[in-house]
């Protein structure tokens, strides 16, 4: 259904004025699967999903998709291929949940060219995907955190990219309305075969919701593997300065990280 | 969760928007114009009954009555024109600044303008119509990124208090230039007092003719521009992840703002607030999707300034107010009611 694209760094480096953030990175995305990057505040996590998607332009280095550099690839074209969905999206006061869906087929449309049946479709489909069909009448001010974030990603959705970047999709939200959102996130990798790349602060949702761990720490990649070898209590402490336990989630299968702090431990 | 897809319905019924709604609007909107028109023609120092005007509009313009309307349909043209201007150009500002305290005579656009026809006048010997409409948008364009960049400096960038704060104190500022300008020159002071309070008093239809191609150009630039900024009020990071080229986009429209809001501000003078009022009544009745919001604002907004210059012949009457007085009267409280309502940041 969908094509498998490649998305690369390479010896990416990145910053905002004075502050290099990100420097010599090298990472290939895994093509089909769903990546999640994780690594302690201000590390640079973001700013790297900011960068593959065109938004930060490299101080060094490039990001290619299919080998052709993102930042010089035409913008619609790229976002045809490519969709994003930052960290706080603005809702206009008084939108519809299907109008700002309905938004994300900007590039799917000319200056002149009208709504097509294609957008219909899109729509509607991105809607039924994030369980949002009943409340496409609703004005998105009114709606609960989780909602709302079901009905960004559902516009990111419309679009009908292969690629999604989702920079920390899950901050603000309860911890039902997290596991439903990376829940939904899994369905769309498996039914779509879109290739998401996620940021994510919590370790061990990352670690059970992801095919491919990526620890970034010191403005390179750390560890990138299966989540099982990334998330070992030696990264742990690399990447954080933290020191812990991890053991079998008897949930998943997979790791299962439990932090040691200097107090409440067992005798 | 899982129980959702069995209660699906097809695609295009989920989606279709509201548009009876929108088209019912339309149609109001056009009668209270067309009302307004006839009173505009009719209302005045002196008063002219409705079938003198028919015949008037046939062509006749033998009796007094008859010339009074004359002078009275070119006003009544401008006051459409100019009303659907700066009510688009509000729009766009607004959309463009994500600030719904925008509006060309807030942000001290209109001023801008007003100043360098002022300055053309009376030390560069502007005398053709032509030029004061480029010297207008000239100073449209570069009071919009003076204030743009005051508002935008310190913390958080351009935040809505800022930007009309800013735009306040630019606009203080001007005036005060152009009375600056004016005072010591009685030889210009007659041709340049329109230029201080906004009014389309002095309509003719040659001056029509001048500004119309300005005014083309400006609106097909905004309309062009409507899907942009639908991406742009989403966060320039949205918009950028949609395609858009934000810098780009932001300019263009931004452009076509000041291409409305100078020239008219260029043959009327400055007037404030209708920018303001307009798109946000404008956002009650069809939502804030653009590409319905910016012809409504255009149509809406005609039709308030009209009624503001018929209503300004009649308080005032056997003299008249200028239009400029009346929007400042009807938009400043509605100002204050914007600024208090905790939802500032939200556009």
């Amino acid at each position: 259904m969908t094509t498998e694209h490649q998305l690369t760094a390479e010896n990416l480096s990145l910053g905002y004025k004075d502050r290099t953030v990100i420097e010599g990175l090298e990472l290939a995305v895994a093509p089909g699967r769903v990546t999640a990057i994780v690594g302690a505040n201000a590390c640079g996590k973001s700013t790297l999903l900011r960068s593959m998607s065109r938004l930060l332009s490299p101080r060094a280095g490039q990001v290619l998709l299919d080998g052709k550099e993102v930042h010089k690839l035409p913008a619609k074209e790229l976002a045809r291929t490519l969709g994003l969905l930052p960290q706080s999206p603005l809702a206009p006061e008084g939108i519809t949940v299907s109008d700002l869906v309905g938004r994300g087929r900007h590039p799917h449309q000319g200056v002149f060219s009208r709504w097509s049946v294609a957008d219909d479709t899109a729509v509607a489909a991105a809607l039924e995907a994030t369980h949002t069909v009943e409340l496409a009448d609703r004005a998105v001010d009114e709606l609960s955190g989780g909602q709302r974030q079901r009905v960004w990603i559902a516009m990111a959705l419309a679009q009908e990219t292969d690629l999604l970047l989702l920079d920390e999709p899950t901050t603000f939200l309860d911890v039902q309305h997290q596991v439903e959102v990376l829940d939904l996130l899994t369905d769309l990798n498996r039914s779509r075969g879109t290739t998401v790349v996620m940021v994510l602060h919590d370790l061990n949702l990352a670690a059970r919701y992801c095919d491919h761990l990526v620890a970034i720490a010191g403005g390179k990649v750390h560890a990138a593997g299966r989540p099982c070898e990334v998330l070992t209590e030696d990264t742990v402490r690399a990447v954080f300065g933290l020191d812990s336990k991890v053991i079998i989630d008897p949930t998943s299968g997979g790791p299962l990280m439990l932090p040691i702090g200097r107090h409440h431990m067992v005798a | 969760m899982s129980t959702v897809e069995s209660v699906t319905p097809s695609g295009a019924a989920v989606v279709r928007r509201p548009r009876r709604v929108r088209l019912l609007w339309f149609l109001v909107c056009l009668g209270l114009i067309a009302v307004l028109i006839v009173a505009s023609i009719a209302v005045g120092t002196r008063f002219v009954p409705v079938p003198t005007i028919l015949d008037a509009l046939g062509g006749a313009d033998d009796t007094l009555d008859q010339a009074v309307i004359r002078v009275r349909i070119p006003r009544t043209v401008l006051a459409l024109l100019a009303g659907a201007a700066l009510a688009v150009s509000g729009a766009v500002f607004q959309g463009v600044t994500r600030n719904p305290l925008a509006d060309p005579g807030i942000l001290g656009i209109n001023m801008g303008a007003s100043l360098a026809v002022v300055v053309g006048l009376a030390y560069f010997g502007l005398s053709n119509p032509n030029s004061y409409i480029w010297a207008a948008i000239a100073g449209a364009a570069i009071s919009a990124v003076f204030v743009y960049a005051i508002g935008s400096l310190g913390r958080g960038g351009p935040t809505p208090l800022k930007l009309a704060l800013a735009g306040a104190a630019t606009s203080a500022a001007l005036v005060s230039f152009v009375t600056a300008v004016i005072l010591p020159r009685n030889d210009i002071a007659e041709n340049v007092q329109s230029w201080q309070i906004g009014g389309v008093g002095g309509a003719t239809f040659e001056r029509i003719w001048q500004v119309l191609p300005f005014l083309g150009a400006g609106l097909a630039v905004c309309l062009l521009s409507a899907r942009s900024l639908n991406s742009l009020a989403l966060g320039d990071d949205v918009a950028a992840g949609l395609g858009e080229r934000v810098a780009i986009a932001r300019g263009l429209a931004s452009l076509g703002a000041v291409m409305l809001c100078g020239a008219t501000t260029a043959i009327c003078g400055p007037i404030g607030f209708v920018g303001l009022v307009v798109p946000h009544g404008c956002r009650l009745l069809v939502g804030p999707d653009h590409r319905w919001l910016l012809p409504f604002s255009a149509l809406t907004g005609a039709g308030l300034l009209l009624a503001a210059d018929v209503i300004g012949r009649i308080v005032a009457r056997p003299g008249e107010i200028d239009v400029g007085i009346i929007t400042a009267f009807v938009g400043a409280p509605f100002f204050i009611y914007i600024v208090r309502r905790q939802k500032v940041r939200a556009l």
